[in-house]
């Protein structure tokens, strides 16, 4: 019944969108690790990125400029977030704090919304600073738009140098011992605010990057961009195990996987159940394996009743 | 005075509802609407709360129950003449019959009730982050379906000519309706043992009381005063399509609950009111509202400001607006006791 069309063009498209969702499960993961925060806001950094990308090719800024100012401008906001929002709700509930990034992620919805309004007048800017990265090149018979490359490579450096980060290094160790247990690393001296910082800052630059990258996927910039794409990443990083950060880096890149090689196989009249299918099979795993697919053993956080 | 608490507890939701509902009513028909769209979304914030606040599991599927309900609740009193060219493809048992308003709103909570049963029995067994996501996908799975299947409703298309029944009347009885269950049902034994699954999970299975079991009667209840509050929704607005009632919705009802502090009745009652009442507020400012002076705000205002406003709650008071407690009157028992402590001290030291 369904004619599916998996080559090697597909499977290379997929691949790049993995690449992109690994690097956003890395960003969530990298918070939730040190704060026990589920950050949704995660998604209005990078739309903030993608926005200013936008502004700053209306404003004929040079390619380099435009993105030197959206790492600026997504850092800036992830420190302020971190300032503002998560400090001071440390201590409370996973609740409250996830129901605070919603509130977060909406204000800066809104707040683009209306900007956008008011400038433009109509409901998104294409950002053409990034444009040259969505030209394809031809090797051996298969378009790969160059953004693809940019992701997947971007991606392998980026999981080397945080691996080097926090293999290697004292604040990398401090961050991982953070992350199995904050009460005591904080009793062995790590700096509670030092380490949730640097994760914050880490997580920005993911963001900053990711926002690059999808711009040069989609150029046409809305107040909802990457919503869609955070909501994925999240289920994917709980699906393959929120614990770890490989775990759920992996199950983030699994996820855009997926979906980009069965959106691209199918053709539209056929897959318009897929997301249903796509979403029993979470419940399935969720119901074996709670703690995710890919985690080790059981968990403490996540039990079943 | 304790045994009265219980009737105070109650009173003071309904009493609140009530007033926004008799206060709407001598409004102007374009005004009404706010004041009924505030009193409906309290209908739907209590139904969640029914789950979420008693069992402390965070659910991002209410308002999936809510639209099946509201579907269930506009196909059903769609006039027969209309059905047949607007929904020509909906199986016949749908096509071919209707039913009364008061019979609508009993087929949307059993149809929520079922549903959220059916769902239910495998969730209930996850707690925390998997709970949470698993519902989001009955969410995700439940538009896909109503946007899709054109067999039991209109798809992606609009479902109009559905009968207008709830005016400010049909809104404030529906809502205390919705309010009275839910506070009848955490004053019962299961309601009791599920609060005490919320505080000490452990303690609680330790003393005999099954957490799947009670947060399963939870759910269903919710879901089924989720399907009750998607009809009283339906039959304000008069149309629907599937992403009316879908991700925005979840949210925003779930923030106004956080807003008003979870753990209560009065809380989700506070919340609701209060964050609806500031949404319509500014969007009657955006078009120009005269409250003493002239005040015309940009288009969008409105969104950045109940954003704002929630964010800040949350930072400046993490337990909601209510601190999660129950309305009493205890403030005014207070001031009453250091009045008559302040009367009768001067007369002890005289004799």
């Amino acid at each position: 019944m369904i004619v599916a069309v998996v080559d090697a063009q597909n499977l290379v498209d997929a691949l790049g969108l993995g690449a992109i969702y690994a690097l956003m499960a890395v960003g969530i993961g990298l918070v939730f690790g040190v704060l026990r925060l589920v950050n949704f806001a995660y998604g209005q950094l990078i739309m903030a990125g993608a926005f200013t990308l936008a502004y700053a090719s209306r404003a004929n800024w040079p390619t380099w400029a435009a993105v030197l100012a959206c790492f600026g401008v997504v850092l800036a906001l992830s420190l302020i977030m971190e300032v503002a929002v998560f400090r001071p709700l440390r201590t409370q509930s996973p609740a409250v704090m996830l129901v605070a990034t919603f509130a977060v992620a909406f204000l800066l919805q809104s707040v683009a919304l209306l900007i956008v309004l008011k400038v433009q007048g109509q409901l998104g800017v294409p950002a053409s600073a990034v444009a040259q990265l969505s030209r394809a090149v031809t090797i051996a018979g298969v378009d790969i738009r160059k953004v693809t490359i940019v992701s997947l490579v971007v991606a392998v450096v980026a999981l080397g140098l945080l691996a080097v980060l926090l293999g290697r290094t004292t604040i990398g160790l401090q961050m991982r011992a953070a992350a199995t247990d904050f009460t005591t690393a904080r009793l062995l001296g790590v700096s509670a605010n030092r380490v949730i910082a640097l994760a914050v800052v880490l997580a920005g630059v993911i963001a900053a990057a990711v926002a690059v990258l999808l711009t040069a996927r989609t150029p046409y910039v809305q107040s909802d961009f990457a919503l869609h794409d955070t909501i994925i990443v999240l289920v994917g990083v709980v699906v393959g195990g929120i614990e770890r950060l490989w775990t759920a880096t992996l199950g983030g890149f699994a996820i855009g996987f997926a979906s980009g090689v069965i959106n691209g196989a199918l053709p539209t009249d056929k897959s318009v159940y897929l997301p249903s299918a796509l979403f029993t099979l979470v419940i399935l795993v969720l119901l074996i394996r709670p703690a995710g697919l890919f985690a080790r053993g059981r968990s403490s956080v996540v039990e079943r009743v | 005075m304790t045994r009265s608490r219980p009737l105070v507890e109650l009173a003071g939701p309904c009493v609140l509802v009530s007033a926004v509902g008799i206060v709407g009513s001598f409004t102007s028909n374009a005004t009404a609407i706010y004041f009924q769209t505030a009193i409906v979304s309290v209908a739907i914030v209590v139904a969640l709360y029914v789950f979420v606040g008693n069992s402390g599991v965070l659910s991002f599927g209410q308002a999936s129950f809510a639209s099946v309900g509201a579907y269930a609740a506009g196909i059903m009193t769609v006039p027969v003449e209309s059905k047949v060219g607007t929904l020509p493809d909906v199986f016949p048992l749908l096509r071919d019959h209707a039913i009364g308003n008061a019979w609508s709103f009993v087929l949307a909570t059993a149809i929520g009730a079922a549903y959220a049963l059916l769902v239910g029995i495998p969730l209930m067994r996850l707690s925390g982050l998997a709970a949470g996501i698993a519902t989001l996908a009955v969410l995700e799975i439940t538009h896909n379906i109503l946007h899709e299947w054109t067999k039991i409703g209109p798809g992606a298309g609009l479902l109009s000519l559905i009968p207008e029944t709830t005016g400010l009347l049909q809104a404030t009885a529906g809502a205390l309706v919705v309010i009275g269950v839910a506070f009848w049902y955490q004053r019962t034994r299961l309601g009791r043992q599920l609060r005490a699954t919320r505080e000490d999970p452990a303690a609680a299975q330790a003393v005999g009381i099954s957490v799947h079991r009670q947060r399963l009667w939870a759910f269903a209840l919710s879901g089924a005063l989720s399907g009750f509050a998607g009809a009283l929704y339906v039959h304000m607005i008069g149309s629907l399509t599937a992403d009316q009632l879908y991700l925005e919705l979840t949210f925003l009802s779930l923030a106004m609950l956080v807003i008003g502090g979870v753990t209560s009745l009065w809380g989700a009652v506070v919340g609701a009111l209060l964050v609806s009442g500031v949404d319509s507020f500014l969007g009657q400012a955006e078009s120009g509202v005269n409250i003493g002076f002239q005040l015309d705000l940009p288009t969008g205002t409105r969104l950045v400001a109940v954003g704002a406003l929630m964010a800040l709650t949350l930072i400046l008071r993490p337990s909601g607006i209510t601190g999660g407690r129950e309305f009493s009157l205890r403030w005014l028992e207070a001031a009453r006791l250091r009045r008559v402590l302040a009367a009768a001290r001067p007369r002890e030291e005289g004799s």
